[in-house]
């Protein structure tokens, strides 16, 4: 996946070892909450998220914990701006793996921003049963929450403005792993910083 | 812009193939939310559709409620009795009344081919067609292309039977322009007393059922409709076991329900393992609940 259009990369937030460094800490810290690591499901939000939820289930595993089972969610149609702004919606399909009654959800997604797809993402994991308790694990947090939402685990917190926007590729999706800071490119004229415009997504 | 760029679905002629495909890819995503403990989703929250029916009707009816629940649009169903309506003037004026109501979605079956573009010309909601006439029925056109899809994972090069009745059937006009523009090969049967003029012109016809069996990937059984018979007689020996026999071995038989046991089709073959009529009907409620969403979802579609 290249850089979006109206885009360019401002600098380099993580290289492959640093985003594997990040997961490794996320996996020991969930597996040395024990509460945490028992009755485990983690969900990855589509599309980001569910590789990292499959990286993060072989860390805990390898870090002594049980094998976790691990699932996908499609937020698309608990979106709140489904049918105002978004665009046509393309579906992937939710796949929860068995009960998640009294279980401990770890939700995983690539970057944490307004807090809109997490809200939507509970919402929509509530309608799969009752868990014991939800977690949510970001690989970035850029901050600029417009909702009541704190991550329990994180693996880099950085500061950005609303104008730029954070690029996770991964190995899966992308052929490597990095994780960039983006920037409006200047129309026309170069070196104008861009018009202050709210992104819609990380 | 991939997707599906319009406001209505009145009918599968005048749609491209990627819609045809936006329609399919969606109703394959939605499918698992029918398997789910909670079979709901808030996407259309707060939309109304009203279904307006204007024929009879079990399946088409029924799944569109369904889908519409899952999805979690208002809806409400009018059943309006066939014989008092009048063409056109009648179907106006209750589209007027119900524009006051401000609905989303208006769905309509009707008896008179072209219903649903008259609506569509006048109403601000968005019209789907759940069968006009012997004209169109788009969305059993996609839950069925949906169901050969899934089960022989491509629709292009298919060879597809469609056999019965095709004077009367609105299923046959939409299942011949959908296989056709997604590059299936297409083999139309029927008695010479039930071949529309002109169809010769989207497929080849032929009056013998085993002819147009031999060697199919899919067969399509369409129903007698009694209900429009009014001068034609109808062989009784539809397809029966010994028929399909001539058909590939991992042929699919379909049909769109009701059947007519025993006429159109054997009841050894609607219930044998090559059946896939009742995957049909709940592909039916995926490819409503996509097209539900496609039409009132995404900002509320395109334009036209």
């Amino acid at each position: 996946m290249g850089v979006p259009p109206g885009f360019r990369v401002r600098r380099e937030l993580m290289d492959a070892e640093r985003l594997s460094r990040a997961l490794a800490r996320i996996a020991h810290q969930i597996v040395e909450r024990r509460r945490d690591a028992e009755g485990l499901v983690l969900v990855g939000v589509r599309t980001r998220g569910v590789p990292l939820a499959r990286r993060l289930a072989r860390l805990v595993a390898e870090a002594g914990a049980p094998p976790p089972p691990v699932g996908a969610l499609d937020i698309t149609l608990y979106r709140d701006d489904l049918t105002t702004v978004a665009p046509q919606p393309v579906l992937r399909g939710t796949e929860i793996p068995g009960s998640i009654d009294g279980r401990t959800v770890v939700l995983v997604d690539d970057v944490l921003y307004t807090g809109r797809t997490v809200r939507a993402a509970l919402d929509e994991i509530i309608d799969f049963g009752r868990p014991a308790r939800i977690k949510l694990a970001v690989l970035v947090d850029r901050g600029h929450r417009e909702l009541p939402i704190c991550p329990d685990y994180v693996g880099q917190m950085i500061t950005t403005t609303r104008d730029e926007s954070v690029q996770v590729l991964l190995q899966e999706d992308d052929g490597a792993d990095r994780v960039l800071l983006l920037e409006k490119a200047p129309e026309g004229r170069p070196r104008r910083p861009a018009k202050k415009k709210r992104g819609r997504r990380a | 812009m991939s997707g599906y760029p319009h406001r209505h679905l009145l009918g599968i002629e005048s749609l491209e193939p990627s819609e045809i495909v936006a329609v399919l890819d969606t109703a394959e995503g939605l499918r698992e939310i029918l398997d789910r403990p909670l079979k709901k989703v808030p996407a259309l929250r707060g939309k109304t559709v009203v279904n307006l029916f204007y024929e009879p009707s079990t399946r088409t009816r029924a799944s569109f409620e369904v889908a519409e629940k899952v999805l979690s649009a208002d809806s409400l169903s009018i059943a309006a009795a066939a014989s008092s309506v009048q063409k056109g003037e009648t179907l106006l004026d209750t589209a007027k009344n119900l524009e006051a109501m401000n609905p989303d979605m208006i769905v309509l079956r009707h008896s008179a081919a072209g219903a649903a573009h008259f609506l569509a010309r006048h109403c601000r909601a968005s019209i789907v067609n759940a069968g006009d006439g012997a004209h169109e029925h788009p969305t059993q056109a996609l839950l069925d292309a949906l169901t050969l899809r899934q089960r022989k994972g491509r629709l292009k090069g298919l060879r597809v039977a469609i056999v019965g009745d095709l004077l009367h059937s609105r299923v046959a006009r939409s299942n011949v322009w959908l296989l056709s523009k997604m590059g299936a090969e297409v083999v139309l049967c029927a008695p010479p007393t039930l071949v529309p003029p002109g169809i010769d012109a989207l497929a080849p016809v032929t009056h013998r059922i085993d002819e147009a069996v031999e060697g199919a990937d899919a067969v399509m059984m369409l129903r007698i409709q009694r209900e429009r018979m009014t001068g034609a007689f109808y062989p009784s020996d539809g397809l029966t076991e010994a028929r399909v026999k001539r058909a590939k071995k991992d042929v699919l038989i379909l049909h769109p329900g009701p059947m007519n046991r025993g006429v159109e089709i054997a009841s050894e073959v609607a219930d044998g393992p090559y059946s896939v009529i009742l995957d049909q009907v709940t592909n039916g409620v995926a490819v409503r609940m996509a097209v539900l969403l496609l039409l009132l979802g995404g900002g509320g579609g395109g334009e036209s």
